[in-house]
């Protein structure tokens, strides 16, 4: 029986498309590592094999090493320490004759670790964390924000011109003031008169006897010691101190607050409120008023439980999760049902022109999701909108801001995303079912219908299943048609939180985490997103169960 | 000879080890040297800016600015031999990722950005003040306002930039005194056929528009913070649900959907900027940015300020560009010195200008630019304005100041009552 050429051709790409991406470059490699291991000149042990094995490995030792010494610099021990072994660890299964699986797998297993395992382990982390706007640091570099930002300018102190001179290995600052007079001063040591100084043409003291003026590039050169510089502009404290920024003025200081070490306090120098450490990530006075940088802290389960306790959450977390489970579900079910039916459709042998129809079909998969979202939302303006303009004759209907149509339109949408993908699927798995089956129930007076639910829509569940199950997870966390389409809105009125009634669970932690309301909070946000994963990580496992069973029924 | 060949592969193959070892020792030896020695021969003469790690100030900016920057860091490099590293970024990922990689220390020296993310930058102590000096005077007034935050500047401002009204003159000639006078203006043209649209505004159809409604808001009245004692916003007077903000919700409702239609939910920036050019409109609430394609589109028109709807001015929030230097700067002096002496001076802000069309901060070349009647009248609008807030809380009002006026406009609920809802919601989320 002569097959048209077109079937032959349709079911390997479609094959080769529905696979998962990695295992095209595997089986590649694995075919030509067994031509290699027959001619034997090229096989791993050969001169070639050596000095290819040498130079790639050579090469990612280099690298190492550079990135050992940066680690080293940087002080980071723990960092080190795991890279020296991974590195001994790579050197050792490559250079060593048998192990070949190791080999093989080392790469893949490192990539692992790297983009999945510790990308997964940090965000676990930081949902025990306060990590987010405000807390965004260690408390060292807080205190050292909050000294810096402190220091005021003293109101109507006059702007110096400054110069920076050496003696003794230790530098001094030359001040001239509005009114020509210069003076002297030292890290701590008060201004004193400096008599003798030399002076260029715009009047700017910039040399003393006994003292070596530095050019810029010497002060350039040794900038932390002059930024560190304060002078005392008399014995009193109160006056504040002179500082430079550039190296060539100077204003006089005074910090608004002072730090205390040994108390770990700091304390406003105006009404001498004292913010001590709460125990929060702040610095707080006893009427709970923070000082405004604050510093990352363990939390413990304080995320999960506001996730549930917040009053602006947990309202409408509820009608989220039930928003969410409809939305991946229903999307799911529409994009199946309607890739199934167009796959069988366009299964028929005897259908003209099936290629053109099948690269239209395809067309929405091949467009990017949050491009389509954009166009999409433009479609269904209700005034300008192509939908109601030209198809509904000038109607006004809000389909992105009514909360009930606003859903339709999301899952319209997402079908019209969607279905590509399931008709390639179908296309694929209805091709490999055999032909012989269809037969002979036609034989047996079947009709169509009876033979599609029967027959092949059982065996089809087979092969598909799982993909719906991944097509469900996908859908889940689907942030693009939601975000590019709706923004999630239309808002709910009983929240203050910006969310609606179509943000599903993903883009709610989207807003948390990037600070839609109120500032970025990416403690909560990873709580959440932990969450997320237990509940698709939940199904999937449930799902996956029951599609065994649906292979014991063959 | 068998034998004698496996020896001969045998040795070369020993040989090669070796010095492929050797290559790879001498390559990690040579990567030393380069990180910690640079020009040994030139330190007696001149300090090595390298090694004390003050050769290079990296610098965070976008596509469009980058250009500009060019000459005055090519100046800066000739007079003290540091050069700027000019790193583009996504202007989109500028300020988040400055966030969270300046407190591990891989973050820039020194970045551009808009006033408003100070309040951010300030809560995570990831930006340094800056001192201008007698160089503040320099500057228009309303800029160093705007880069003002609790008493201190933390930017070096180049440019300001704030909406206006653009008037298409072959509709209506004569400029407007009041907003009624607008209005009116534009149904008259709508009615005899010259126009569509009575006035345009675009309007997010997610988030609503409060930054290009705030004029009208404020010519009734209406703030969001009230100042403390040092002229800045005040988080803890939130003035937005007083009674000029009822009156100007309750006057949002009737120029909205159900009312005059004025202000259309559904106009979106995009689509009234589209009216505009096709000339439906006599009137365009929007910022310079737009005035290219309107010039190009060889439409007449004037720069007029937006009139007062109510008894006060309707001021623009301006929003003021500038440089901020980060906290954790490993060169602070020699930032420090390139933000204010170079980046302030008027061959850089000149350049700036040119590059983005953004009326200058600097008065010397504000003047020259000023020579456009465009950025003229922009700026002069501007200098009425009121910098856009850049206190952290700000980020809380956004969105529901936004989705309120968006609802009002369509026309849901009571305005008064969502109005004062809206002040009650984001007034827990600063409290809380």
């Amino acid at each position: 029986m002569p097959k048209p050429d077109l079937l032959h051709e349709a079911p390997d790409t479609t094959a080769t498309r529905a696979s998962s991406p990695g295992s095209g470059p595997a089986g590649l490699g694995a075919s030509r590592n067994r031509s290699r291991a027959g001619k034997r000149r090229f096989g791993p042990d050969s001169l070639r094999g050596i000095i290819v094995k040498i130079v790639l490995l050579g090469l990612v030792d280099a690298l190492a090493v550079y990135v050992l010494m940066m680690l080293f610099l940087s002080q980071s021990w723990a960092a080190l320490a795991v890279s020296s072994l991974v590195v001994l660890g790579i050197n050792w299964i490559y250079l060593r004759k048998g192990g070949l699986p190791a080999k093989y797998l080392a790469p893949g297993v490192l990539f692992l670790l790297v983009f999945q395992v510790l990308v997964v382990f940090f965000s676990g982390y930081i949902a025990f964390t306060n990590y987010g706007d405000g807390h965004n640091s260690t408390k060292d570099d807080a205190i050292a924000a909050i000294q810096l930002t402190a220091q005021k300018r003293v109101p109507d102190s006059p702007a110096y011109k400054a110069s920076v001179l050496s003696k003794d290995n230790s530098f001094h600052l030359l001040f001239t003031d509005p009114s020509g007079k210069v003076q002297l001063g030292s890290n701590g040591e008060p201004l004193a008169d400096a008599p003798g100084a030399g002076k260029d043409s715009t009047g700017k003291a910039n040399s003393l006897p006994g003292y070596e003026t530095l050019a810029f590039q010497e002060i350039v050169a040794n900038q932390q010691e002059i930024l560190k510089i304060t002078v005392p502009v008399s014995d009193n404290p109160a006056d504040g101190t002179l500082r430079t920024a550039d190296g060539s003025s100077a204003y006089q200081f005074k910090p608004a607050l002072s730090f205390d070490a040994a108390a770990d306090t700091f304390t406003d120098t105006e009404t001498g409120a004292v913010y001590r450490d709460n125990g929060k990530g702040a610095f707080a006075d006893k009427s709970g008023q923070t000082l405004s940088t604050g510093w990352k802290i363990d939390v413990g389960m304080d995320n999960f439980a506001r996730a549930f306790t917040d009053p602006s959450l947990r309202g409408p977390l509820l009608g989220v999760i039930i928003w969410t489970f409809t939305f991946s579900v229903a999307s799911v079910a529409l994009t199946f049902i309607l890739g199934l039916f167009l796959a069988t459709t366009f299964n028929r042998e005897d259908l003209r022109g099936k290629k053109v129809y099948r690269i239209l079909m395809i067309l929405p998969y091949a467009f990017p999701a949050f491009l389509s979202g954009l166009v999409w939302s433009g479609i269904l303006n209700p005034e300008f909108g192509w939908l109601n303009q030209t198809l509904l004759g000038g109607a006004n209907i809000g389909w992105l801001t009514d909360p009930f149509l606003a859903k339709i339109s999301v899952l319209v949408v997402n079908l019209w995303l969607g279905f590509p993908y399931m008709f390639l699927v179908c296309t694929g798995a209805l091709q490999s079912l055999p032909t012989e089956l269809d037969e002979a129930a036609r034989m047996d007076g079947a009709s169509a219908w009876r033979v599609f639910r029967s027959i092949k829509l059982p065996l089809l569940l087979v092969s598909v299943a799982p993909l719906l199950i991944s097509s469900f997870a996908f859908n889940f966390n689907n942030f693009n048609v939601i975000y590019m389409l709706t923004g999630g809105g239309p808002r709910f009125a009983d929240t203050d939180r910006d969310i609606g009634a179509t943000d599903i669970l993903i883009t709610l932690v989207y807003k948390v985490a990037f600070g839609q309301g109120t500032g970025r909070d990416y403690g909560l946000a990873s709580a959440l997103a932990i969450i997320i994963f237990i509940i698709v990580a939940t199904i999937s496992a449930i799902s996956f169960k029951q599609t065994k069973a649906l292979e014991d029924v063959n | 000879m068998k034998v004698h060949n496996t020896l001969a592969t045998q040795t070369s193959r020993r040989v090669f080890a070796t010095g492929a070892i050797s290559v790879v020792a001498a390559l990690a030896l040579s990567a030393c040297g380069g990180g910690a020695s640079s020009a040994p021969g030139s330190a007696a003469a001149k300090p090595d800016l390298k090694a004390a790690g003050a050769g290079t100030i990296t610098m965070w900016v976008d596509a469009e600015r980058s250009p500009a920057l060019k000459e005055i860091t090519e100046k800066f490099k000739a007079d003290t031999g540091i050069e700027v590293k000019l790193v583009v970024k996504d202007f989109a990922a500028v300020r988040d990722d400055f966030i969270t990689q300046v407190p591990t220390g891989k973050g820039p020296d020194l970045i551009v950005g808009p006033h408003d993310w100070i309040g951010k930058f300030v809560q995570n102590g990831v930006i340094a003040p800056v001192e201008l000096g007698d160089k503040a005077a320099t500057f228009q007034d309303s800029s160093i306002k705007a880069m003002s935050y609790n008493g201190a500047v933390y930017g070096v401002p180049y440019a300001v930039e704030n909406i206006a009204l653009l008037r298409n003159t072959a509709i209506v000639d004569a400029k407007a005194s009041t907003f009624e006078d607008v209005v009116a203006n534009g149904k008259k043209a709508v009615t005899e056929g010259k126009a569509t649209f009575p006035f345009l505004v675009g309007m997010d159809p997610k988030q609503g528009d409060p930054y290009h409604l705030y004029p009208l808001q404020a010519s009734l009245g209406s703030q969001v913070f009230g100042k403390g004692a040092d002229g800045g916003y005040d988080a803890k007077q939130l003035l937005i649900g007083d009674a000029a903000g009822v009156e100007f919700a309750k006057k949002l409702a009737a120029w909205g959907d159900a009312g005059e239609k004025i202000i259309n939910s559904n106009i979106t920036g995009d689509i009234a900027k589209e009216k505009f050019l096709a000339g439906e409109s006599p009137y365009f609430l929007t910022g310079p940015w737009n005035v290219p394609d309107v010039q190009k589109k060889g439409i007449k028109f004037a720069v007029d300020e937006l009139p007062a709807a109510g008894g006060s001015a309707a001021q623009p929030f301006i929003g003021v560009n500038g440089f901020f230097i980060s906290a954790k700067s490993a060169n602070a002096l020699a930032t420090n010195e390139f933000v204010t002496n170079y980046l302030s001076s008027e061959p850089a802000q000149d350049s700036m200008y040119k590059a983005g069309g953004r009326p200058p901060a600097l008065k010397a070349s504000f003047e020259k630019a000023a020579s456009d009647p465009v950025v003229a009248a922009f700026g002069k609008i501007g200098a009425t304005g009121v910098p856009m807030p850049a206190i952290p809380e700000m980020s809380a009002v956004w969105a529901d100041w936004g989705a309120t006026e968006l609802a009002i406009i369509k026309g849901q609920g009571d305005p008064a009552e969502a109005w004062t809802k809206m002040a009650a919601s984001i007034k827990a989320k600063i409290g809380g």
